[in-house]
């Protein structure tokens, strides 16, 4: 329910922006076991691009990007991955989010590790993205849906 | 670190804050709010946190600038009191 700008340079310089940002974000996302970041930051990032597409583009243009009713689901499913992880780890033989025993065959431990927090932190991303854009689409909504 | 660069970015902080609170129109108080998260950013990366610096310029200059923006909008932009 956000009014969309009327100013043209705000919206040509925002929609030009916001791939670059989505962008830098998977970057923060995938360099996250030995650079500052992580999947909270990544994510954050991602869902700011779309909120920037939805106060500069309006509602229209940015659902294009991102659906109104992904919101909620998606933030449920960021929480699935990284419990099923943790889950995958448990039937591998290990403790619960132990990645060095993930069932994945030919794979030393080291590896194993690396590919674990890539996962979990793909699924914190997601989360995190999706639950950002869920509570901006519940402020701006005027009237609750029946 | 270099204390000037650092007695700058206190300044900059104290500066902002009184700003934010003393300033009738409320969008200008939360854009200098993005102001007070972009210092304190600058301060946690010098202090050696990056990590936190990060999380703060991402979260603290943008999130909540555009979650105040949307509380903002269902609200009057001038401040009554």
């Amino acid at each position: 329910m956000v009014q969309k700008s009327n100013s043209i340079i705000v919206g040509i310089v925002s929609r030009f922006m916001a791939p670059f940002i989505q962008l830098f974000a998977l970057y923060v996302i995938a360099h996250g076991h030995y650079s500052p970041g992580g999947g909270f930051q990544g994510g954050a990032l991602l869902g700011a691009s779309i909120l920037l597409l939805r106060l500069t583009v309006g509602d229209k243009g940015s659902e294009l990007v991102f659906k109104k009713e992904f919101g909620t689901p998606l933030s449920g499913f960021g929480v699935f991955i990284y419990a099923a992880v943790g889950v995958l780890a448990m039937i591998g033989g290990g403790l619960y989010l132990d990645y060095g025993s993930l069932p994945f065959a030919g794979m030393t431990p080291a590896e194993l590790r690396s590919l674990g927090i890539l996962l979990v932190e793909t699924g914190v991303g997601i989360g995190v993205m999706a639950t950002v854009i869920a509570i901006f689409d519940d402020l701006t909504m005027r009237h609750f849906r029946d | 670190m270099i204390w000037q660069v650092e007695l700058i970015i206190y300044l900059l902080l104290i500066a902002s804050a009184v700003f934010a609170l003393r300033v009738k129109d409320l969008l200008s108080s939360i854009v200098i709010l993005s102001v007070y998260s972009f210092g304190s950013a600058f301060l946690f990366a010098i202090l050696g946190a990056v990590d936190v610096g990060f999380t703060e310029a991402v979260v603290g200059a943008g999130l909540t600038g555009i979650m105040f923006l949307a509380a903002l909008y269902y609200t009057t932009r001038k401040s009554i009191d």
